[in-house]
């Protein structure tokens, strides 16, 4: 083990984290911040817009072949995809797709931080999101699509179906990986569905430690920025089918489960080890 | 805080699916929650997918007509099924019709992967898309949020019947006032300013998503006239759907696209320009 320090990637805002993905000095953002390409609803609602709206989209190299990363800032509006996040994000997804089809791999990685929808521009990050599956879904055929959820957000709502469709999905400790929120969960169903104010049970039930033990995540890193980078790497080598294809093997998973008697977090590590899942 | 009341029930998924393939489409080794059958539309077979409730489900998160774990892995196999036997023949047109009232909100569909059946539900209806299949989706009732993402929102051309109830949003509306501390009566006035916050479907025509809103057709009660009509718009935009590409560009295009989506072509047009260095 060598000696070197440890650079936390949770703690990098959005840009940083993309740059630190790619290769040294090949960063090159689209649709930066000084073309202030702004959400057109947010200040109909008395809310500040911010620049880049919370995406970005940076070009570079990951391992000297064409990449673009799209990392989303979660310190903006919780991460939430509004319509031009999403544009955004659906739109670098779908010009990389006419570049596979056209013979030009383009490596794409999704860094996800994110509550889902932005509720102020309800179906308009909602229509965004089903255009981000359907580009996902058709890229991935060309080239594998590599998540990433480091923290501290997590990442939910629609987003966390992006994050299932990704070929290869990436977690760290501190990643928290859920259709609901738990405030959502706790609001809609009650507190004796679920606490949302117990952390130690909402980690069990969603943290990425979990997910990957339960197989519904695939490589647990540290958070570190080389770490996260080698293991952006290592993904792009990978070809195994996707985890939302796998429709039999989940089904008979769960034609086992009593809902009346669910097993514990522990015992689905035990019942749905990644090594049976892929 | 104070708990949902569990929104009541519709019947108008199972009405419109029985008045349509003329059968109950019970699957012999699905949950009663999801149905499919073949209905005749023009001169030609289409399978009809719909998620309906069911008030003695073994899951009590999806007793009112929710998308839970079953639903939507169910409705991912449905869909491959088609494909699957359609392989060496012309693709059979795949209708989803939709009246989802959310995804399932409970303790036990997070940590079994909620955000994943979703996802595979989705790939599926993307997958059957890209692979021919003319996919529609016909909303008679609520068409929410994760659900929706999972359930229809993959389709080629979305068809809604103009009426009462037809609604489209990424969280109920009870749930959107408590999670934003509004009255319904704010979350309305509010609609009726920002369209895309609204939750009517002649507000969501309004956004350039919906390929046609059918209007005149009794959607409680369908006469032999309405189905007529209704057949006679799901043959039209069969067959747009076969002369269109696979893709979902189409919701980008239209006249009403170009002026509520503003956002949405402009990003596309600008990242498009920066993608390649000059």
């Amino acid at each position: 083990m060598s000696f070197r320090t440890r650079q936390s990637f949770i703690e990098l805002a959005a840009r940083a984290r993309a740059r630190a993905l790619l290769d040294a000095g090949t960063f090159r953002e689209l649709l930066g911040p000084f073309e202030r390409l702004k959400s057109p609803w947010l200040a109909l609602q008395g809310i500040v817009p911010q620049a880049d709206d919370g995406v970005v989209v940076a070009r570079g190299r990951i391992d000297g072949a064409g990449a673009v990363v799209l990392a989303i800032e979660g310190a903006y509006q919780g991460g939430s995809i509004g319509e031009v996040s999403g544009a955004k994000i659906a739109g670098a997804l779908e010009l990389a797709l006419r570049d596979c089809e056209r013979g030009v791999r383009v490596r794409p990685v999704l860094v996800l931080e994110t509550g889902g929808v932005r509720l102020q521009e309800a179906n308009l990050g909602l229509a965004s999101i089903a255009e981000i599956h359907a580009a996902i879904v058709a890229l991935r055929r060309h080239v594998p699509v590599i998540g990433v959820v480091a923290g501290v957000v997590g990442c939910f709502g629609g987003m966390a179906l992006a994050a299932a469709l990704c070929s290869c999905l990436i977690v760290t400790r501190q990643a928290r990986l859920g259709m609901n929120g738990p405030e959502v969960i706790e609001q809609e169903a009650g507190i004796a569905e679920l606490d949302s104010g117990d952390g130690q049970e909402i980690w069990s039930l969603m943290g990425g430690e979990q997910r990957v033990a339960t197989g519904l995540a695939d490589v647990l890193v540290e958070d570190d920025c080389t770490s996260i980078a080698a293991a952006v790497r290592r993904a792009f080598a990978g070809g195994a089918p996707p985890r939302s294809e796998a429709i039999e093997l989940f089904r008979a998973r769960l034609a086992a489960i009593d809902p009346q008697q669910p097993p514990t977090p522990a015992e689905l590590r035990a019942l749905w080890g990644r090594e049976v899942a892929r | 805080m104070s708990t949902a009341a569990p929104p009541l029930p519709s019947g108008r998924g199972l009405c419109w699916f029985q008045a349509l393939s003329g059968a109950p489409g019970l699957l012999p080794d699905g949950p009663r929650t999801v149905r499919g059958a073949d209905a005749r539309v023009g001169t030609e077979a289409v399978r009809v997918l719909a998620v309906v409730p069911d008030a003695g489900n073994r899951f009590r998160r999806v007793r009112h007509g929710e998308v839970g774990l079953e639903e939507a892995w169910t409705l991912a196999r449905e869909v491959r099924r088609v494909m699957a036997a359609d392989r060496e023949q012309r693709a059979r047109p795949i209708i989803a019709l939709v009246d989802v009232s959310s995804q399932a909100y409970g303790r036990c569909e997070e940590m079994l992967g909620e955000h994943l059946a979703c996802a595979a539900a989705a790939d599926a209806y993307a997958s059957a898309r890209l692979a021919g299949h003319p996919v529609i989706a016909l909303l008679v009732g609520g068409a929410m949020s994760g659900a929706f993402l999972a359930h229809g929102y993959q389709a080629n051309r979305i068809l809604a019947l103009d009426a009462p109830g037809v609604l489209v949003h990424a969280m109920s509306k009870e749930a959107a006032a408590r999670v934003t501390r509004r009255s319904l009566e704010a979350l309305e006035e509010l609609g009726e300013r920002v369209v895309p916050m609204a939750y009517d479907v002649r507000s969501f025509a309004r956004l350039g998503l919906l390929h046609k809103l059918i209007t005149g057709v009794d959607a409680d009660a369908p006469a032999a006239a309405d189905l007529e009509r209704v057949r006679a718009e799901l043959a039209a935009a069969i067959a747009d759907a076969r002369a269109g590409a696979r893709d979902l560009s189409s919701r980008l295009s239209s006249p009403t696209a170009r002026s509520f989506r503003a956002a949405s072509v402009a990003v596309r047009a600008r990242l498009a320009e920066e993608w390649d260095a000059s």
